[in-house]
């Protein structure tokens, strides 16, 4: 098949090349790593910017309103006021809290964020940590984000943290399972664990529509269990308990706030950009096996847009959960996953492996 | 005098408060809840915050001054209240309003009764995590409180009821904007079903939820929607008619379920009968006076005077005892909501905090009807 | 039941009631408060009355002696009585709660007890329901004097 799709490899290699030209060898290898830590703290500071915009404006459309309208162009610099107004707080901690732990917890979830955000692959050739075992790697990293959660919880010296940081941790650790087994679904079509491979299979075709009725379950329950590892939407019972706490970060003041409300977004775009890589494509244009003509043509917009697009396409749609459903009980949530999804998911796996072994699937 | 101080929480129970301050619009209300782990094992409510001592004013002002004061009860059902008041005044003094004050003044309890619920279900959505129905019921509910405006110049304490009539006649466009309103609103109720009741998740956080018996509505007095939905019928438009209520076919909405849901859907469905109430009275406006002339003070004569209405919440009482002044000597006001905050306990024992939340928003208590 | 059958029935409980002269919205008799208990027990379980619902229960301050107004409701049948009881005790006024019989009893004694000082014998938890627990005096009586908080007209 003949398309071209642009190919960021080749910037990447001219400038790996040139540097080469100017510095020895371990010199280069710390500049491209400073180059990528910076380039991603931007990326993470402007996502947040625009998701937390987006959030804004969706949530009001949703409800018969504007939004921000009045700070920037149609609210558009909304969401750095409120970073101003942020840094500009008080940082508070509570008396007897446990002073070391207190201050760690913002900073395991935000380095959780990272380093998951770090294997994503964004473009073709624009990929920081292509590993072979992708998908293992990102879920174990985001494991880790539920330390950062009970740390928060236990250290606020605060019996209400403690049962929203309780129930948190609770809600995470099942539906972690149901994340896993649902992309385990796919791995068992593409038979590699690494993305850059994942994407590659999917060359004639997401795996969505090639994967038919076992994929298409599987992107459901990747749906609703990545919604409520995130904390977001109907199972936000640990953090919108306004009925009663502000869950886990009560305590928290200030730039630490801001650190768990930009881990928040940033799961999300997270698990957007997984579901979107392993179901939909990732960076890969829509393609349909034998079609040249209409490949051709869609190879003309470039992947990073492609990328972004399903990303976005996914983060609509969990917005659209979060402002239109009430919010689950504790014990609903995890009968949920427990009694419904986990079952689901195992004999999903069970039919898409019977599917491969018969090859009855594009 | 000293007073004792019986304790009900015991030192080792783990208690919360769900304090005065409230993320929902219940009002000023402490409960102090007793926890076993996530259960339940009793609720107690704390009053007061916002107790003005409206009895003991009454006895201080007169007739037409008591009436001012009840709007500020529960601020959702001002006509009604209103109209309480008025009623008791006028079989006290034997005073005949024409039937135009008594269509107006059912149109516009019908109305109230509509606005309240709207904000109820907004509320409640809120309440249970989908903070976009909060925003849908205000828009519904902007519709009324224009017409209102226009009528009584007032959005919130409106003052319109008076002893001999209303303050004023109806505007010119008073029939269209109404009729528009029906219109408007037929078309939205059904999308308030969508939204939530027929919601997987509604449905699950609020059946067999809260689940209060009949014994138990009747024993605790708990009337209106809440008692009907536990099959208690209680309808005082039905049992006891006043104003215009005789003369329009209405059903009284009973539920033998008894929980939230139960609750819920006695008051959805009671915006359906009060809209086609209003239907039944808005093209027929007799004419007539709309106000008699009262005395400018009145006394009533000496004796006891009682009049119920029905309200959004439930049966609202007011019980004068008069010696012949200005100022009754005595004026209770049976409030619904004092009742219905009584049963809560029953409710709520045995459930999750969750399901605190849940019951506490279908119950709909205004926090000042039942401080006064 | 109309209005005579109720009088006649009530005063075949043999209790020692007086109907007073006045005109009175409800059927209205007035009993001793150490037969209240009695009384009302009868009239809610008595299946002709079977008064179950009380939707009222008032205090009133008359300065020779303190009133309590109980008025009730039967779903069944539909008739309303309302049975005062007058304590003439003003420093210590008692009389016996009826939260055994109907539990909105629980709310309304307490908010007598909190404004005009009747206390409830047996009531499950006496204590003030709108004031502080440290509250001096009754507001709702007629010899309550307050001058910072109340304003005469």
């Amino acid at each position: 098949m003949k398309f071209d799709i642009y190919d960021f490899s080749v910037l990447t290699a001219s400038i790996h090349e040139s540097l080469g030209s100017m510095m020895g060898e371990t010199a280069v290898m710390i500049t491209e790593m400073v180059i990528v830590g910076i380039i991603f703290l931007t990326l993470f500071a402007v996502l947040g910017l625009i998701l937390v915009y987006v959030e804004r404006k969706i949530c009001a459309f949703f409800q018969q309103r504007l939004g921000p309208m009045r700070v920037g162009f149609w609210g558009t610099a909304q969401t750095l006021a409120d970073v101003i107004k942020l840094l500009l707080k008080e940082p508070l901690i509570t008396k007897n809290a446990d002073k070391f732990l207190f201050n760690l917890a913002p900073f395991i979830i935000i380095i959780a964020s990272f380093m998951a955000i770090a294997a994503i692959p964004f473009a073709n050739g624009l990929h920081a940590f292509d590993i072979d075992i992708g998908i293992f790697y990102i879920t174990a990293i985001s494991s880790i984000g539920v330390v950062g959660v009970l740390l928060a919880g236990w250290a606020s010296n605060n019996k209400y943290s403690l049962i929203g940081a309780m129930r948190s941790g609770a809600q995470i650790i099942s539906y972690e399972l149901s994340v896993g087994l649902s992309l385990l679904t796919i791995i068992v079509l593409t038979g590699s664990l690494q993305f850059s491979e994942i994407i590659e299979s999917q060359r004639d075709g997401w795996w969505l529509f090639r994967g038919h009725i076992p994929a298409f379950i599987a992107f459901v329950i990747f749906l609703i269990a990545s919604t409520a590892e995130t904390n977001r939407g109907p199972f936000d019972l640990a953090e919108a308990e306004s009925e009663l706490t502000a869950g886990f970060h009560t305590e928290y003041s200030g730039l630490k706030f801001a650190f768990f409300f930009l881990a928040e977004f940033m799961n999300m775009f997270i698990v957007a950009a997984i579901g979107a890589t392993v179901f939909l494509g990732g960076w890969m244009p829509l393609h349909f096996g034998a079609l040249e003509s209409f490949n051709s043509i869609m190879d003309f917009i470039p992947p990073i847009f492609w990328f972004f697009g399903k990303t976005a396409f996914i983060i609509f749609l969990m917005m659209w959960f979060k402002w239109t459903f009430p919010r689950l009980r504790i014990d609903q949530l995890l009968t949920l996953e427990w009694k419904y999804l986990l079952p689901i998911n195992l004999i999903n796996i069970l039919i898409m492996a019977f599917f491969v072994l018969n090859g009855w699937y594009f | 005098m000293s007073t004792e101080v019986v304790n009900e929480i015991k030192e080792q129970d783990y208690f919360i408060n769900m304090g005065p301050q409230h993320p929902s619009t219940h009002g000023v209300l402490r409960l102090l809840l007793s926890l076993d782990g996530e259960i339940i094992k009793s609720v107690e409510p704390h009053l007061g915050y916002i107790h003005r001592s409206i009895e003991k004013m009454c006895e201080r002002d007169s007739y037409k001054m008591i009436v001012h004061l009840t709007d500020r009860m529960d601020y959702l059902s001002c006509h009604m209240n209103n109209e309480a008041v008025c009623l008791a005044v006028e079989k006290a003094i034997e005073l005949e309003v024409s039937d135009r004050v008594k269509v107006i003044r059912t149109i516009m309890s019908e109305l109230t009764r509509l606005s309240s619920h709207q904000l109820w279900w907004g509320v409640m959505g809120m309440d249970l995590g989908a903070i976009t129905s909060f925003l849908y019921g205000f828009r519904d509910r902007e519709m009324i409180t224009d017409i209102f405006e226009e009528t009584c110049g007032a959005r919130l304490t409106m003052n319109y009821n008076v002893p001999g009539g209303v303050m004023f006649d109806i505007p010119d466009n008073f029939q269209t904007k109404v009729k528009e309103f029906i219109t408007h609103f037929k078309k939205k109720l059904p999308e308030y079903d969508d939204l939530l009741s027929n919601n997987v998740i509604f449905r699950a956080r609020t059946e067999g939820v809260g689940v209060l018996s009949n014994k138990d509505a009747i024993s605790y007095g708990v009337t209106g929607p809440s008692g009907r939905a536990s099959g208690f019928s209680c309808d005082i438009r039905k049992k006891n008619p006043y104003s215009a209520y005789d003369r329009v076919d209405f059903k009284e909405i009973l539920y033998s379920d008894g929980d939230c849901f139960a609750r819920y859907k006695a008051r959805i469905d009671e915006m359906w009968e009060s809209m086609s109430i209003i239907e039944q009275l808005i093209d027929n406006i007799p004419e007539g006076s709309a106000r008699e002339t009262t005395r400018a003070v009145i006394k009533l004569p000496k004796g006891e005077f009682y009049q119920t209405v029905e309200t959004a919440r439930g049966e609202f009482g007011v019980y004068i005892v008069s010696d012949g002044k200005k100022s009754p000597y005595r004026l209770k006001f049976r409030s619904p909501g004092f009742s219905t905050l009584n049963a809560l306990n029953t409710m709520a024992k045995g459930g999750k905090i969750a399901d605190l939340v849940a019951i506490m928003s279908t119950i709909d208590l205004v926090i000042p009807d039942i401080d006064r | 039941m109309t209005r005579e059958e109720l009088k006649n029935k009530i005063i075949s409980f043999g209790i020692d009631i007086s109907f007073p002269e006045e005109e009175t919205p409800f059927l209205t008799l007035s009993v001793n408060p150490s037969y209240l208990h009695q009384l009302a027990k009868q009239l809610k379980e008595d299946t002709d009355t079977s008064f179950d619902y009380m939707f009222c229960q008032t205090g009133i301050d008359w300065l020779e002696n303190m009133e309590v107004v109980y008025h009730l409701r039967s779903t069944s049948h539909g008739h309303e009585v309302a049975v005062k009881t007058q304590i003439t005790n003003r420093e210590k006024p008692t009389v016996d709660s009826v939260y055994d019989l109907w539990k909105t009893a629980d709310f309304h004694e307490r908010e007598i007890f909190d404004l005009l000082g009747i206390r409830f014998n047996n009531h499950p938890d006496l204590r003030r329901i709108f004031l502080d627990d440290n509250w001096e005096g009754f507001p709702l009586r007629k010899d309550y004097v307050d001058e910072i908080n109340i304003v005469e007209l």
